[in-house]
């Protein structure tokens, strides 16, 4: 199976890494050659660099070919039209994009946009974090 | 009219000048802090500060009520992209004008449903094509939304058209001649309008009828 992930930063590259161990065929491009250093020393697929959403670049990522594609470069925008150009003009069944605004994140999704939204997962993470702390309640003193 | 016009930049803020002048409402957005702070010494109120694909400042500008025309100039494509498919589908915004940047983004604007478009490189471009020819067939203009094109050819002395008559012509289908220019006039193509060498002849066609057009037209 192959996966083209655009964008190699810290969550890209972790997703690249995991998804070759389990045996995907992985291609990465990002727009800086350094990116490559946070897949390892060895890594066995493919790194192209370039933008995004640069057309004759994703042929040659191989996105006519790719089963799914995934866009978490550091730009929201960027990483919605890449989702839209995969999924409307290369017909990518699986498009997961990354989208940090949980505004456009939710207009995106009812486009029918399988957006993520690591906000909205931190916010909800970090208000059960809160909840489930046992503080003993404020002592109330009477004058 | 009230315009939302969206990014600062040359472009932005002398389009949101003019509509100003010509009496309409318009709120400007510019993200920039320089760029902002400048601006606003000239268009007061009518500039705010913030991302314009953010739904908090389109909102903020007013998008919801609707405004009659949104233009989405910043200098990202991206941007613009998402400014105009935020107007149109989420606020029902009806008429939305998008700037193009890099003319390879075109076809993502089309893909997307963006339309009208605008983009200086290729307007220059087509120009200089005009001015300059490099071919015996020039694009003078596209018609996206009826695609359609009209090309200009020059008739010259070897064409097979010169010397007939334009319903002699084995015109391809979705192909028409629109006028015909001679010594510095133009008349509106008839069946009965004879072409000569040095003619320029407009035509409006279906895109990827040129070479079809330019056999019958010129043999080549």
């Amino acid at each position: 199976m192959n996966v083209l992930i655009i964008g190699c930063g810290r969550v890209g590259s972790s997703i690249a890494l995991q998804l070759q161990r389990e045996g995907w065929d992985v291609t990465v491009v990002d727009e800086n050659e350094d990116a490559l250093t946070r897949l390892g020393e060895h890594w066995p697929g493919t790194f192209l660099v370039g933008h995004g959403i640069d057309v004759d670049l994703l042929r040659e990522a191989g996105i006519e070919e790719a089963d799914a594609v995934v866009a978490v470069t550091d730009g929201d925008n960027t990483n919605i039209l890449i989702g839209q150009v995969a999924q409307k003009r290369f017909d990518i069944g699986c498009v997961v994009v990354r989208v940090l605004d949980p505004a456009r994140a939710d207009f995106y999704n009812t486009l029918g946009l399988r957006t993520i939204c690591p906000t909205k997962t931190a916010i909800d993470s970090l208000m059960d974090a809160v909840r489930s702390c046992e503080i003993a309640p404020p002592v109330r003193v009477s004058r | 009219m009230y315009a939302i016009v969206a990014g600062g930049g040359k472009v932005g803020a002398n389009v949101a000048r003019s509509l100003v002048r010509l009496g309409n409402e318009v709120t400007l957005i510019e993200q920039e802090r320089g760029r902002f702070e400048r601006l606003e010494e000239e268009f007061e109120h009518q500039v705010q500060r913030g991302d314009a694909t953010e739904l908090s400042v389109l909102e903020r500008a007013g998008i919801a009520r609707p405004p009659d025309i949104v233009l989405a100039l910043t200098g990202d494509d991206e941007d613009n992209l998402v400014i105009a498919q935020l107007a149109r589908e989420k606020y029902g915004v009806e008429q939305v004008i998008a700037r193009v940047n890099d003319p390879r983004n075109q076809a993502h604007f089309d893909l997307l449903g963006i339309s009208p478009t605008v983009c200086a490189t290729s307007s220059i471009m087509a120009l200089v094509e005009h001015e300059v020819p490099e071919h015996d067939l020039i694009h003078l203009l596209e018609l996206r939304r009826e695609n359609l094109e009209i090309v200009e050819v020059q008739i010259d002395r070897d064409s097979p058209s010169a010397g007939k008559r334009v319903e002699a012509l084995d015109l391809p289908d979705g192909a028409r001649l629109i006028s015909v220019m001679r010594s510095g006039r133009a008349e509106i193509a008839v069946g009965a309008t004879q072409l000569e060498a040095g003619d320029q002849v407009l035509a409006i066609l279906e895109p990827g009828k040129e070479d079809e057009l330019r056999r019958v037209l010129l043999r080549r």
